[in-house]
């Protein structure tokens, strides 16, 4: 029992650390593939190929001059970003990173806990995340930052429902609501894009307004809204809020590939295990390092699209909310319906 | 009416259909752009290390010559001054003192000259106004600082060294030197 706790200990650790250097590097990805995409060459002075660069910027964040307005409300000012930073990092736990692992003559799985209602816990606490961008919005008593606090919750609603209907199709296919057995559902057979390819595009789109990442960035349009909900924020805690914009990118590009991507599963993973002869716990390190492979994809895909597409208007993007995708959610989850049924898996 | 070019295109509002409401097409074409566009050298010039090429008559840091003797060319008539449209110079003529005739080639010569690069718009209008082919523009960039006050260059930043002369032959061209010289022009009088 000690053994469990000290094992899950160490994970929670070692999720935190990852989390914090793969979005401290994605901000420098970020500048990299903006630049790369510009036909310019990015950040290349602070160190071999400017790899320091995030943390010169973490120098510089440290640095500022911090800033609380007179007029703002001091507590829920400094609440806000706490806020998006402790929710971001609470939806990792929740993740199966790997499959089984054996550590002092035990199996361990390589996920901190498997809720069996893992689905719903991940919805609430991402949806936590919007509360951060409000309360902050909302305390620095500025127009522009309520305007973008505004925006983020509207949009934060209308999308979560069409992300919901998604996964509830999910749900009904894989007939399980805990992250660990969504993966290991996928372990031999096909992943879940398989089955649910329009529900993956549905779920795709919302992430990208949950993320509040281009083309949905409408709480903190720069040409409109001068930043929006961080206007009024400097130094490190406008740090924190950007900083938990990456680290959201990482886990739901995790849940991404949990749900839809087969997880640390990839084709004929038994036959290569096998062949190249590895032991349990360098099979899971294979999987963990394939399922890094394919959420690296997805954060790279979060920024290709930000890169290529324009900013949605906000009619607009209530618009594609309601009467698009909401609509088409309801319709996969009839498909999903009669398809079960006729292959006789409703009973 | 008569187009000024043939790039123009009538814009109508027809209703989009049905593939082009969905987007999906347009986004992925957009998106083969910019991965396409990954593999494009980068148009950066790394400015440090590298620069860019300089036109033969760029505009830059201003210097004042002196002749092939060494002595300054510039005689404190002020017509620079008079001409610059962000008055950027000022100077203070004296009189040269018997002996000096090594340093200063005219009688009256400019005590002090500075130029505020701050405010200079690097027009050239001073170098065009010189009746004594005293002062060029440069393809030299001027250096960056971090005060203010350190952007008024006296004489000690703008008049040549006579052992490193800055070379304007390319501004001085024959054109330039027949323009200087006719008298028809009234400020050569
Ligand atoms: S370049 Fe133009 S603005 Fe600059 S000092 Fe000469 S006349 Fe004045
Ligand atoms: S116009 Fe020429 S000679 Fe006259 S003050 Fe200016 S630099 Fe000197």
């Amino acid at each position: 029992m000690e053994n469990y706790y000290i094992f899950k200990i160490i994970l929670v650790v070692a999720l935190f650390v990852v989390s914090l250097v793969v979005a401290m590097y994605s901000t420098f990805a970020e500048r990299k593939i903006s630049a790369l995409m510009q036909d310019r060459l990015g950040p290349n002075r602070a160190g071999p190929f400017g790899l320091l660069q995030p943390l010169a910027d973490g120098i510089k964040m440290f640095m500022k001059e911090e800033i609380i307005p007179n007029v703002s409300n001091k507590t829920l000012f400094i609440l806000g970003p706490c806020l998006a930073m402790t929710t971001a990092l609470m939806a990792g736990v929740l993740i199966p990173w790997g499959g089984k692992i054996e550590l002092w003559g035990e199996t361990f799985n390589l996920q901190v806990a498997d809720l069996n209602i893992g689905v719903l816990y991940i919805f609430g606490v991402t949806s936590l995340g919007v509360y951060g961008i409000m309360i902050g919005g909302w305390a620095s008593n500025n127009k522009y930052s309520l305007m973008g606090a505004i925006r983020a919750s509207a949009q934060m609603i209308s999308y979560e429902i069409a992300m919901g209907l998604a996964i509830i199709a999910l749900i009904m296919s894989t007939g399980t609501m805990s992250l660990g057995e969504i993966a290991a559902q996928q372990d031999a057979g096909l992943a879940n894009i398989v089955y649910q390819p329009l529900g993956f595009l549905i779920f795709l789109i919302c992430a990208f307004a949950e993320l509040n990442r281009a083309p949905f960035d409408m709480p903190e349009s720069e040409s409109e809204l001068i930043g929006g909900y961080h206007t009024e924020y400097s130094s490190m805690k406008l740090g924190l809020f950007l900083f938990a914009e990456y680290i959201n990118m990482f886990i739901s590009s995790a849940v991404i590939v949990t749900f839809y991507f087969g997880g640390y599963n990839f084709p004929f993973q038994n036959e290569i295990n096998e062949a190249l002869g590895l032991s349990t716990n360098m099979a899971t390190a294979l999987g963990t390092i394939v399922m890094f492979g394919k959420i690296f994809f997805f954060i790279f895909f979060f920024m290709w699209i930000r890169w290529t597409l324009p900013r949605f208007r906000y009619d607009q993007l209530m618009r594609l909310g309601w009467k698009s995708l909401i609509p088409l959610a309801i319709l996969n989850i009839l498909i999903t319906g009669v398809v079960m049924w006729m292959n006789g898996k409703l009973n | 009416m008569q187009p000024l070019t043939n790039r123009s295109k009538a814009v109508l509002q027809k209703e989009m259909t049905f593939a082009e409401k969905l987007y999906l097409p347009a986004i992925i074409n957009g998106m083969i752009i910019t991965f396409k566009h990954m593999f494009k050298k980068a148009a950066t010039i790394q400015y440090p290390e590298q620069k860019r090429e300089f036109s033969p008559i760029y505009r830059g840091h201003h210097v004042l010559k002196r002749d092939d003797e060494g002595a300054e060319r510039c005689t404190a008539c002020g017509l620079c001054a008079v001409s610059c449209p962000a008055e950027a110079i000022t100077m203070q003529a004296a009189e040269r003192k018997e002996g000096e005739e090594k340093l200063y080639r005219e009688e009256k010569y400019a005590a002090t000259y500075e130029i505020n690069m701050l405010r200079c718009i690097f027009c050239g209008l001073c170098e065009d106004a010189c009746p004594k082919e005293a002062i060029f523009l440069t393809d030299r960039l001027v250096p960056t600082e971090f005060e203010r006050n350190d952007f008024v260059f006296g004489k000690d930043k703008l008049v040549e060294k006579v052992d490193d002369r800055v070379d304007v032959t390319k501004r001085q061209t024959q054109n330039v030197i027949d323009f200087k010289q006719n008298k028809k022009y009234s400020h050569n009088k």
